[in-house]
């Protein structure tokens, strides 16, 4: 079976002509389905940049990048919009729209599924928020929320259409230790019942036992690290 | 399921104060643009309510003739000669000139339109005073247009007092013999309707030979139009005929073409809409950029770039709609308030209204293709 994720000798570069700056070097890595992993490193080694490659944010340069079987070097801006709707993101902020309730903030991840009926979504949206533990706070606006509350929005945004990939970024850097850990778990089980693959981005020494494999990133290379919980 | 959630409405009401400030603005606009139409199509309309207030089928007047404030006068034998036609019931001759009328109640003076006719030819249609043509047989005896600006002082209530009411026009005493209606326009703020020999014994200079306007009326069933040609053809070339809505249109071509109130009046209304659709721009521009991360964010669940654009386009219908309507009433009122005050026939027509609907509508959508652009701003490798 073909890696969800496949990565071979991919490199990136920042700027143009002098000012141009390679961030990423020869990368190799893959990553099969339902697997979670977790990338560890310093800022500014380049995870974020790897992180926005894979999610179809950004087009690949040189090497190759598989994602759900789809080449995304030289890419058109349709098969990026495929990739980005089979891919749920969590964001370091929240990212969510202040103009909607918890509930249309999810929904909107739903719209973008056009062979569910509105009855359908509706329900799953609803069934999401409960997993997440926002049963009570389904109609609450963004700013009535907690800085936990809102993140677990935002998991419940990213995970309700079900998808192949969940990339997060620091998703538990702006939590207390216990809502982190919460969200983490949230992500985890979810995640395992859906099946799809997860990729996290962190500093969080705390939620490194929640990862099948990590991966660490320095000055744009990546190394393989042995799980020792 | 794309749309499901009024995203648009939604991020409008977010924003009370914008809101109100926007809608503000838009109401401003219309209410400009309402107003510059409005005091236009007012000018055109007061500019005809002598010609429409004729009681003839064909008018003859001087080549030179510009409009009913540049009049020439041509002689009368014309219209004699024009009564010689077949098909011609009866011929009237009108005198024009203006006169200072002497305000009765404060002594100061203004200028008005004097309009002297054959008080038994019926040439205008009087509604007003019963018996004006024989009220008028009595000498230096006047009708005043009880329409007047209030300058004149308060004729139509002294009037209707019962007592005489007397003052001087261009300096010779006349009796107020009772009350017509056409209204102020913009070359005249009032009239008075006298007999052709009172209006000779106001203006002494004036030659009875000289006419300023010859009414014709012609008999049941006799076409107008090719009635009017024929006497033009056969009278030379000192005498214009036309029909009498060909002289209204005469008179509003005027107005429109040869001065600068047409396109002045047009201007400002150009004006309302610039204004509106940079406030509209400025507002929908700020609403973009507030929103960038989260339609960056959008961007990177899979929504393409239509879907903002449709976001900014619901955003400014909304937006028009919200703001015409306020405007829409306000200049309601301010009809109301500048027909009183002026005596101009100003009020609100549908044609007008859907014009200006229609000019909101594409302020706004022309300030949303705009703001739109900044929508390719939000770059979804920017939200991590």
């Amino acid at each position: 079976m073909e890696p969800v994720i496949s990565i071979q000798g991919l490199n990136h570069y920042f700027g143009h002509g002098h000012l141009r700056k390679q961030v990423l070097f020869d990368l190799s890595a893959h990553i099969d389905a339902g697997e979670i992993v977790i990338m560890t490193g310093p800022s500014g080694s380049g995870k974020t940049t790897l992180l926005t490659l894979i999610g179809a944010l950004r087009s690949a340069q040189e090497g190759s990048l598989r994602v759900l079987g789809q080449e995304l070097r030289h890419s058109t801006t349709e098969q990026q919009i495929q990739i980005r709707r089979q891919t749920g993101y969590i964001f370091q902020g929240h990212n969510l729209l202040h103009a909607l309730t918890a509930r249309q903030n999810v929904q909107m991840a739903m719209d973008l599924q056009p062979h569910v009926s509105a009855k359908q979504a509706k329900k799953r949206v609803d069934e999401m928020l409960c997993a997440v533990g926002l049963q009570d706070h389904l109609d609450y606006y963004p700013h009535q929320l907690s800085g936990g509350q809102k993140q677990r929005v935002a998991i419940a945004r990213a995970l309700v259409a079900h998808p192949k990939i969940v990339l997060a970024d620091e998703p538990t850097a702006a939590l207390d230790k216990k809502s982190g850990r919460d969200v983490v778990e949230i992500m985890r089980n979810l995640a395992r019942e859906q099946g799809c693959t997860i990729l996290i981005v962190t500093h969080d020494n705390r939620i490194l036992d929640v990862a099948d494999r990590l991966i660490h990133m320095e000055d744009g290379r990546l190394s393989e690290t042995t799980l020792s919980v | 399921m794309i749309f499901a959630i009024p995203l648009a409405w939604l991020q409008l009401i977010r924003e009370r104060i914008r809101l109100l400030v926007a809608i503000a603005g838009i109401a401003f606009a219309v209410v400009l643009m309402l107003m510059q139409f409005g005091f236009r199509d007012a000018l055109f309309k007061a500019a005809v309510r002598f010609h429409e207030s004729l009681n003839t089928d064909i008018v003859l007047i001087s080549p030179q003739s510009t409009a009913l404030i540049a009049m020439k006068s041509f002689p009368r034998r014309r219209l004699f000669q024009a009564a010689g036609f077949d098909g011609v019931e009866s011929i009237s001759p009108l005198y024009l000139s203006f006169g200072l009328w002497r305000n009765p109640i404060n002594k100061s003076t203004r200028q008005l339109m004097v309009i002297g006719v054959d008080p038994m030819a019926m040439a205008l249609q009087v509604s007003d005073t019963p018996g004006w043509q024989n009220a008028l047989k009595l000498s230096d005896h006047v009708l005043f247009d009880a329409q007047s600006r209030a300058e004149f002082g308060p004729i139509p209530e002294l009037y209707r007092t019962g007592e005489p009411v007397t003052t001087e026009v261009s300096g010779r005493r006349i009796q107020v013999a009772g009350l017509f209606t056409m209204g102020a326009n913009f070359g005249a703020d009032g009239n008075l309707l006298t007999s052709d020999l009172n209006f000779l014994r106001m203006f002494p200079d004036r030659n009875p030979g000289l006419i300023d306007v010859g009414l014709v009326r012609v008999k049941p069933g006799v076409d107008a139009k090719a009635l009017a040609k024929r006497i033009g053809a056969t009278l030379g070339n000192d005498v214009l005929v036309m029909t009498r809505n060909d002289f209204a249109e005469f008179e509003r071509s005027y107005w429109e073409k040869s001065t600068s109130i047409g396109f002045i009046f047009s201007l400002g209304a150009l004006m309302g809409f610039i204004v509106g659709s940079v406030i509209v721009y400025q507002i929908l521009y700020t609403d973009v950029t507030d929103h960038l991360a989260e339609y960056a964010t959008l961007k990177a669940m899979g929504y393409r770039d239509i879907f903002f654009y449709g976001v900014v386009m619901q955003e400014s219908l909304i937006l028009s709609c919200l703001g015409f309507l306020p405007g829409f009433v306000v200049s309601f009122a301010l009809y109301t308030v500048i027909a009183n005050a002026t005596s101009l026939p100003v009020w609100m027509t549908l044609e007008r209204a859907t014009l200006v609907f229609t000019l909101t509508v594409t302020m706004c959508t022309l300030a949303g293709a705009i703001a739109m652009r900044r929508v390719q701003a939000a770059d979804p490798a920017d939200i991590f």
